[in-house]
Order: C-alpha cells, then sequence, then structure tokens
C-alpha cells in the first residue's frame, strides 16, 4: 500500500520535473536576451532538476540513495543562483547588451559614473 | 550549535551519503566535517538556540513557496503566446540593510530563486544589490518586497 503511494507519488513529481525542465528549455529558446533567459535557466531548471531528484528520493527505499537525492536537491539549489548570476554578471560586464524592451537599468548609471574620464 | 556537535551530525550524513556505517568510515565522516568546520569556524559563530531553529524553519519554508511560484510564474511568461506584452526586463538597483557577506550571499541566492528576479552585482560599498528583474511594472513595489521578504527575515536569523 505505502510502496504503491510512493510509486504513484514518485511518478507524479517526475512528470512534474520532466515538465519544468522542457519549460525551462523553451524559455531558453524564445526570451530575447542573455538575463532573461537565465530566469527561465535557473528558476525552471532548478525546480525541474529538484522534483526529479524527489522523484528518486521518494522511490528509492534505501537510506544512502535517500540521503544523496536529498543532499543533491540542497547542493542544486545552492550552485544554480550562483552559476546564474556569475554568467549575468560576466556578461554584463564584458559589454553584452541587455535587449532592447529592457525599459530601465540602473546599472549602466553605475558603470558610466565609475569609469575614468 | 556547539562544533563538537556539528560534527557529530556531519560525520552521520557522510556515512549516510556514503552508505557505510562501519567504524572507520564514521571516523573518515567526521574527520572531514571537522576540517570543514575549522576552516569555516568565522563564519559560522555561535548563534544557535531552538528559537533561531525556527526563524531558519520560517525562512526555509518562505523559500520553497517563493521557489515553486517563481517557477509557476517563468512557466506563465515562458507558454505565453505573447512574448513581447508580458516580459518587460529592468535592471533595479534595490538598497541593502543587510552588510555581512553571509547576509548578502543568501539574500543574493534567494533572490536568484525567487519570482521574476536575478541578482547581478553588488556595489563595492556593499550598498546596493542590482537586481534583474523579468517583467517590472512598479519599481518601488519590487524592493519593498525584496526589503519586507528575505531580508527582514535573513535579518532576523543572523542577528
Amino acid at each position: 500500500m505505502i510502496v504503491d503511494l510512493a510509486l504513484y507519488l514518485g511518478g507524479v513529481l517526475l512528470v512534474f520535473g520532466a515538465l519544468f525542465c522542457l519549460l525551462a528549455a523553451v524559455g531558453v529558446i524564445r526570451l530575447p536576451d542573455l538575463y532573461t533567459r537565465m530566469h527561465a535557466a535557473s528558476k525552471a531548471g532548478a525546480v525541474g532538476g529538484g522534483l526529479i531528484l524527489l522523484a528518486v528520493a521518494v522511490t528509492c527505499f534505501d537510506t544512502g540513495v535517500f540521503l544523496r537525492a536529498i543532499v543533491g536537491i540542497l547542493f542544486l539549489l545552492l550552485t544554480t543562483p550562483i552559476s546564474a548570476h556569475l554568467l549575468a554578471r560576466a556578461s554584463y560586464l564584458t559589454g553584452y547588451k541587455p535587449s532592447e524592451s529592457t525599459h530601465r537599468d540602473d546599472l549602466k548609471t553605475r558603470l558610466e559614473q565609475n569609469r575614468p574620464a | 550549535m556547539s562544533s563538537a556537535f556539528l560534527t557529530v551530525v556531519l560525520a552521520i550524513l557522510w556515512a549516510g551519503i556514503t552508505n557505510n556505517f562501519s567504524g572507520l568510515n564514521l571516523l573518515f565522516g567526521a574527520l572531514i566535517g571537522g576540517m570543514a568546520i575549522v576552516m569555516l569556524r568565522y563564519s559560522i559563530r555561535q548563534r544557535g538556540s531552538l528559537r533561531k531553529a525556527a526563524k531558519v524553519l520560517a525562512l526555509t519554508a518562505l523559500f520553497f513557496r517563493e521557489l515553486m511560484a517563481s517557477a509557476l510564474r517563468v512557466a506563465y511568461v515562458v507558454l505565453h503566446p505573447n512574448l513581447k506584452a508580458v516580459v518587460k526586463p529592468a535592471i533595479v538597483a534595490v538598497p541593502l540593510t543587510v552588510k555581512s557577506d553571509a547576509e548578502i550571499t543568501l539574500l543574493a541566492n534567494m533572490i536568484t530563486l525567487t519570482p521574476g528576479t536575478l541578482s547581478i552585482d553588488v556595489s563595492k560599498d556593499r550598498s546596493v544589490l542590482y537586481v534583474h528583474a523579468l517583467s517590472m511594472e512598479d519599481d518601488k513595489a519590487l524592493i519593498a518586497d525584496i526589503a519586507n521578504g528575505f531580508e527582514a527575515r535573513i535579518k532576523e536569523v543572523f542577528n
């Protein structure tokens, strides 16, 4: 009974995880520039990967695998924002322009003020 | 949390992850955990108590709720047939009131994983965080959201 329930729950989690990964990929294709794409890749990607790992944790029935999956989720949540942040910052500082639709840019004003005359 | 207690927790976690509860492996886990604590002892000073644990839990709960909301929001934007109408990106300077490295790091990470925002840069004097918003309508609302949500909770946990 419990085993069946865990298997169904795991299946649902797996499907939703895959769905979010797909949405992340669609976002990376559809959104206009790197910064908006990072939104899709970091959020939907982390949630998708996390849900799939959670599915592994519920269906494995093994303490070792369970703990590893949970720790995997934690590390995923810790490292995804850092890579998104690094990519966005590096592209900004090397001069990659945000898309035309960006209607406000405080960072640009700051960089211009700091530029040596 | 004393460092001795933390070492034991880390040793057990290590044994669980490697799926081997033998004495030697526990000892090895304690060794690695102890080394990590020695390296990190300046950033994890004594601040453990049950009340704090409740606040950490509240912050964690808030974080997971926001994370789900954020994934759904991105899903909505990505699937919207008229992408131009919903994507209004902006880079906004958000004034910071938290000061320590640990707090700023935590806040920046959490901002990245919450609805419509992505942290890009911190100013040199650590007073401003530059945040990229996926679709911003109102800059004041965005700044107030961050200040009253995560920033306030993070301050509670750290002070």
